[in-house]
């Protein structure tokens, strides 16, 4: 296998939360993300998934630059993307860019979606005009939007056009990593497999590394190489595909698949049958929970470990 | 077979214009719900659904207004009842829960308190008493200590709790028919696998009619008995729960499940794509002119 392109090191990231101590003498830490590692390989799509509250977007976040990490660091080819040897934030924008889930909230309503498009490539110097009319016209049909389109103002879109903006708003930079948060949760199920198709067409065509923050299980199978489960900061499960979806190991993550309302589950009837017997954990280790109980985000949690059960499939136990 | 608790007749609700005309939003629906039964709306934003409901309270607000057909509960037109007679109905024989119950509960009452104003508005108990039973309704939709949690305000708890509060307070008065307006879409998965079973208990137990809407084909399939398909101001599709997802009949049926993605469906590396309803419907103008219900299957086998 090839040298991921994006790697992430015991990622950690803390809030403080004032509690009206003293001279911040009874300052506290809210531990959003606790000792993530992962890496990204070309061409992948690598979900994280996980409830609100697990620390998905805060990983988003800090990918994008956008957070700087209490602890770790994020390499992008093999260079560091944290710390004092950081490069500025054009680097990183041509390196990183994300599609949000929202895509009006995330369009300037002033201007047009040509000028949206417009804008970055001036601020990296493309000053050519004709240069920066093909690449526009190029990404709104790559995009599946024609360049007329392209004269006009966010809210004349629908949801699903504002959504393929969003994605040609990332794209133009040609990133080669693209942070996708909750790209189709917005959208109608028709409009959703539209922008999925999308996604997926564009990624094969120019190669592109997907780090996906989704809480929709179906649409990550349907998606995603590989898939990393977080529960309260921590990765619980991680590994491809086939390994999370068809054996899940731990507790959490059958929990949250079992959750899924899927129509053929409950047509079969066999919802609770995923849940009730659960592999043995490896001896000398137990489960780490099982999620139903959400332990205390101010304290560091158990000293636990990933292990490796074969495969690159990763789960997450307790020292017994 | 029993009557129908609800029976919706050809109803269509236009926004009127200056001309004279109308833009119609419901094309004429009809459909009935039985007494216990759980009957779901699924359909993408705009196809009606949430109209349809809201008729049914007496909620239509302007510029929707109902310009036909019939909505009969237990043989009386709500379309033509007094304003008190709604007041009477909603809350009490007919309760609804929405989508996000932030926005549905007083943020400045406790939500005891709302939950026992059910009581004193609709079966004239004393505060003393009402308050009591607020706390049993509380437990009943398995709220821990709820007690304690009748004391608090909205903003203290969470979604899921919230969402608890929202059934108890619909569920309060035993009505016949819960509307339940896309209740979950706001919650974590896991909370909604278990708001789910809990409407899904409580109303079996009572003989609770429900009109589920959603546009989660997933969330219909697990709480239904019954699925209508609505596109466009139109009921295109109404079939039994597993004969409408085992084998659809409208083009729009089918195109919406083949747009879903299926867990467990992917069966190699390779990535399938979805069904685009555009690529096999080239006019969607026509999905109206066909129409698919299928009967209701009586216990004996005979169709109704």
């Amino acid at each position: 296998m090839t040298a991921p392109i994006l790697e992430v090191k015991d990622l950690h990231v803390r809030f403080p939360i004032s509690s009206g101590g003293f001279l911040g003498g009874g300052k506290r830490y809210l531990h959003a993300v606790n000792g993530l590692s992962f890496d990204l390989a070309r061409g992948e799509c690598l979900s994280v998934v996980g409830e609100s509250g697990c620390g998905k977007s805060t990983t988003a976040l800090a990918v994008m630059g956008l957070q700087d990490p209490t602890e770790g660091s994020i390499r992008f080819h093999g260079k560091p993307m944290t710390g004092p040897e950081a490069p500025g934030r054009m680097a990183r924008a041509r390196a990183a860019q994300m599609v949000f889930q929202d895509p009006y909230a995330s369009l300037n309503p002033r201007q047009t979606v040509w000028q949206s498009l417009e804008q970055p490539l001036r601020l990296h110097g493309v000053k050519d005009k004709a240069e920066i009319a093909r690449r526009i016209s190029a990404m709104l049909k790559n995009v599946g939007l024609t360049p007329e389109q392209g004269k006009r103002y966010p809210h004349e879109f629908s949801g699903g056009q504002r959504q393929r903006i969003g994605i040609a708003r990332a794209l133009i930079l040609e990133p080669e990593i693209v942070v996708l948060d909750e790209p189709v949760s917005a959208l109608d199920v028709s409009i959703r497999a539209q922008i999925i198709n999308l996604l997926l067409d564009l990624q094969e065509k120019f190669q592109l590394s997907y780090v996906m923050i989704s809480h929709d299980l179906s649409v990550v199978e349907h998606m995603s190489d590989r898939v990393v489960v977080m529960f309260f900061g921590q990765i619980v499960e991680q590994g491809p595909w086939q390994a999370i979806f068809e054996n899940p190991q731990h507790p959490y993550t059958r929990r949250l698949i079992a959750a899924i309302p899927d129509p053929d589950t409950f047509l079969k009837e066999d919802t609770e049958a995923l849940v009730r017997e659960l592999p043995p954990a490896p001896p000398g280790y137990r489960h780490m929970g099982d999620g139903s109980v959400p332990p205390n985000v101010f304290e560091t949690p158990e000293v636990s470990e990933l292990i490796d059960i074969g495969g690159g499939h990763l789960v997450r136990y307790l020292r017994a | 077979m029993s009557a129908p608790l609800i029976e919706i007749k050809d109803l269509k609700v236009d926004v009127p214009l200056k001309s004279g005309k109308g833009v119609p939003i419901l094309k004429g629906v009809s459909l009935q719900i039985m007494p216990g039964e759980t009957f779901g709306l699924v359909g993408e934003s705009g196809s009606g659904k949430s109209v349809t409901s809201l008729a049914i309270m007496g909620l239509l607000k302007k510029p929707l207004k109902a310009t036909g057909g019939q909505i009969l509960y237990r043989g009386e037109d709500l379309l033509k009842a007094s304003k008190q007679t709604m007041r009477n109905l909603r809350g009490n024989r007919i309760a609804m829960i929405f989508q996000e119950p932030m926005t549905a509960l007083n943020p400045l009452q406790t939500v005891g308190r709302q939950i026992a104003e059910m009581f004193v508005l609709h079966q004239g108990k004393a505060w003393g008493e009402a308050e009591k039973l607020a706390i049993e309704a509380l437990a009943a939709v398995k709220v821990p200590s709820p007690e304690r949690r009748a004391g608090n305000y909205p903003h203290q708890m969470s979604g899921g709790l919230r969402q608890r509060v929202m059934i108890a307070m619909a569920l309060a008065c035993n009505p016949d028919l819960l509307i339940a307006d896309e209740p979950t879409t706001a919650l974590d998965v896991t909370v909604q696998a278990e708001v789910l079973k809990l409407i899904r208990e409580l109303c079996a137990a009572r003989g609770t009619a429900v009109l589920f809407i959603s546009h989660d084909l997933g969330v219909i399939a697990s709480v239904c008995q019954r699925v209508g398909v609505m596109y466009s101001g139109v009921l295109v599709e109404e079939n039994d729960t597993r004969a409408l997802f085992s084998n659809p009949q409208h083009t729009y049926t089918k195109g919406l499940l083949g747009a879903l993605p299926r867990l467990g469906s992917r069966t190699s590396d390779s990535r399938n794509r979805l069904v685009d309803i555009d690529s096999i419907i080239a006019d969607r103008s026509v999905l109206t002119q066909e129409r698919f219900i299928a009967p209701r299957i009586t216990e004996g086998g005979a169709a109704q």
